[in-house]
């Protein structure tokens, strides 16, 4: 008797103070983050994840605490992947709902129409997955979370032809086969500027229209000029295509891959199974042991239960965790300088190396990462109609850079 | 860099992915080509048609093919029910050109906006023991995920054109295309077999669906780049010839493929378009128009 009356005196103390830590928290004004996302159009299944990625952290910060012992809320719209959504967006953030920190939609196209708004504000704008973005505006608060590096455009494919120049003996020729769009195109661009370094001969140098139905045509003109590599730069239903095109007619070179998108997600990974293994492709995170960063397991296990039956991806290795990331280098700093000042933000953001769930961040010129960490990830083992076996290391290796590297090369591809 | 077998491989690609294309295009053939519906929403249901085989068969595991086919009945329904409404809002008073084009591009619209709110944006396939394999026949390859497509195209093609040409019904229908007024002076009702014909095109969506994602992955909105493909064959087959049609989605899978290899597949769609335009210069009426 006398044990529960203690235990329930116990009980209601912390209840109290849970309370009382509460209410004060819920009395504080909040510190408002105002931004837009993609939640519907051609890029809501990545907005939609990074949203959830974005509020996991929110919620991790408000059970903390809040910042500056404030409450952290968020106001954002929908700018339906719509370029010109956004600048109205941002004026009515920071103008009417008078958000004191701003952050980036997802993607280049929609991070570029916000910055002159940004801007003119003198405002701290981390971004998401922006490709360049600051190529134009050269804006210094800017602050950009893809692990690209200072050029992205030779950087996003060095990895293929560092990795390719390795080999013994070195691979002569090489094909380029890429979409005819803005991302494409551009890596196909670095693409050629480090073969040439490499001085590699280019057989095959092409782009197919996005309507394309049937790879197969495409991959055997491929086939016939017998290249050693073949970089393919693609958004995910050709690579798929290319993928499953490649196999029936028996490709032979010695490297495949590059610049594909959509084999990170874990819907088209599933789907194409061991037809993936030996694909050499780029990536930014991948649960490999070399890239274990404090707290990713635990924000991917957050992840996995928030997205289950949200028609997102649902493992979520490719975008959420540098959601996530990108909050933490804004919560790092304004813990650090105690302060919503922007110019005060910037500075710390400028020369601080923030450890986040993706790693250590430094940011360089144009605030792109100093150093690129554009990885290079070869599929492995991978098993046929099972989608469980991505959750864990095993089946995308990485393969570049030496510093991440978690297993060896397996050359040719066709072995 | 030109070889007989890499020759050989573009053509039998070509004729594969243009016999893809006629299930695309035999249910407008009859809907656009027949009886004069611009329905412009017809690769909306298509993908309507992709989304039921590759909900069934991810969570069944039934064999997309047969779930297209299954499907055919209810498209057929609605097609009955969509003309209905189509009739009654606009054909009865005369509007159909331009505010039934509206019509069918808003229809196209409601089917994108009503997939992404169910399903979201993401690509969705399908597992089936033929996908990913091949067979050899010398230096040809055949994969089966494109010639699975191109046999079940054929037939559907072979069934209807049989449908229009052996029964009443079909007769009916071709009659009514030729000639609506003489047709009501026999005391025949055009109504009841224009929704007939309507219902009968929108079914084959079910199945072009269902083959659409044996090929690959869709999404909510890539209906529309099959729009100006499923016309443009509908047209250069002659408006409403079923082997017309046919043989003009072949043409146009040859040109695309034999570019691709051997061009380069940025001219594939600019060169097939180019060959449309050649040959209704040369032939106003299509290929088997009359």
């Amino acid at each position: 008797m006398k044990y529960a009356r203690l235990f329930a005196g116990a009980l209601a103390a912390t209840v109290l103070t849970a309370f009382s830590a509460g209410a004060a928290l819920a009395q504080a004004k909040p510190i408002k983050i105002g931004f837009s996302m993609a939640l519907t159009g051609g890029l809501a299944g990545a907005g939609k994840a990074a949203l959830i990625g974005m509020e996991i952290w929110r919620d991790d910060v408000n059970k903390h605490g809040g910042l500056l012992g404030r409450p952290v809320e968020f106001v954002y719209y929908d700018d339906a992947t719509q370029p010109a959504n956004v600048p109205a967006l941002y004026t009515k953030l920071i103008d009417v709902d008078k958000v004191d920190l701003v952050v980036s939609s997802y993607g280049t196209n929609e991070i570029a129409p916000a910055m002159p708004i940004v801007m003119r504000k003198k405002m701290v704008f981390p971004a998401l997955f922006g490709l360049a973005a600051n190529e134009q505006f050269s804006y210094d608060r800017y602050f950009q979370i893809m692990p690209a590096g200072p050029s992205p455009q030779t950087d996003f494919s060095k990895g293929f032809f560092d990795l390719a120049a390795a080999q013994k003996p070195k691979p002569a020729t090489l094909a380029i086969v890429a979409a005819d769009a803005e991302f494409a195109l551009n890596a196909a661009a670095g693409a050629r500027k480090n073969a040439q370094a490499a001085g590699l001969k280019i057989v095959y140098d092409k782009t197919y229209p996005p309507s394309t139905t049937d790879f197969s045509p495409i991959v055997r003109a491929i086939q016939a000029t017998g290249p050693d590599l073949v970089y393919v730069a693609s958004y995910p239903p050709d690579s798929v295509g290319m993928v499953k095109a490649a196999h029936e007619v028996g490709l032979k070179a010695k490297m495949f891959g590059g610049g594909m998108v959509g084999l990170q997600y874990a819907a088209i990974q599933k789907n194409l199974g061991p037809l993936l293994n030996g694909i050499v492709n780029y990536d930014y995170w991948v649960p490999e042991k070399t890239l274990v960063f404090p707290g990713v397991n635990e924000f991917l296990a957050k992840y996995r239960v928030a997205a289950a039956g949200k028609g997102v991806d649902p493992y979520g290795h490719y975008l959420p965790p540098f959601a996530y990331a990108y909050l933490q280098v804004v919560q790092q700093s304004v813990e650090a300088t105690k302060s919503l000042d922007q110019a005060k933000l910037a500075d710390y953001m400028r020369k601080t190396t923030f450890d986040t769930v993706v790693g250590k961040v430094k940011f360089g010129r144009n605030g792109e990462w100093a150093k690129s960490r554009v990885l290079m990830v070869q599929f492995r083992n991978v098993q046929k109609d099972n989608l469980e076996q991505f959750v864990e290391a095993g089946k995308r290796i990485v393969v570049y850079p030496k510093e991440y590297q978690s297993g060896d090369f397996v050359y040719p591809y066709a072995k | 860099m030109f070889s007989a077998d890499l020759l050989a491989n573009a053509v039998v690609a070509g004729v594969l992915l243009g016999g893809f294309y006629a299930a695309v295009a035999v249910g407008l053939a009859i809907v656009f080509g027949q009886i004069d519906i611009v329905n412009i929403a017809h690769p909306a249901f298509v993908i309507v048609g992709a989304y039921i085989a590759y909900l069934l068969n991810s969570r069944f595991g039934f064999d997309p093919v047969l779930v297209g086919l299954a499907a055919t009945p209810v498209f057929f329904l609605f097609g009955v029910l969509l003309y209905r409404i189509y009739f009654a809002a606009f054909e009865r008073t005369g509007q159909e050109s331009l505010s039934g084009l509206a019509f069918f591009f808003g229809v196209m619209f409601i089917i994108e906006v009503s997939l992404i709110m169910a399903y979201g944006v993401d690509y969705r396939l399908v597992q089936a023991e033929y996908i990913g394999q091949s067979w050899h026949v010398g230096y040809i390859d055949l994969p089966l995920r494109m010639l699975v497509p191109f046999a079940v195209s054929a037939t559907l093609a072979a069934g209807i054109y049989a449908y229009l040409t052996r029964t009443f019904m079909g007769r009916a229908i071709q009659a009514v295309a030729q000639d609506r007024v003489a047709l009501q002076l026999m005391g025949a009702n055009p109504v009841r077999i224009k929704q007939w014909a309507f219902g009968l095109g929108l079914a084959t969506a079910a199945l072009a669906g269902a083959l659409l994602i044996v090929i690959g992955p869709v999404e909510p909105s890539l209906g529309r780049v099959y729009i100006g493909r499923a016309f443009a064959i509908v047209v250069l087959g002659g408006m409403g010839s079923i082997p017309g049609t046919f043989v003009a989605a072949v043409i146009l899978g040859l040109v695309e493929s034999l570019v691709s290899t051997f061009a380069g597949p940025s001219w594939a769609p600019a060169v097939a378009f180019g060959v449309l335009a050649l040959t209704l210069a040369v032939r106003p009426a299509g290929l088997f128009g009359r």
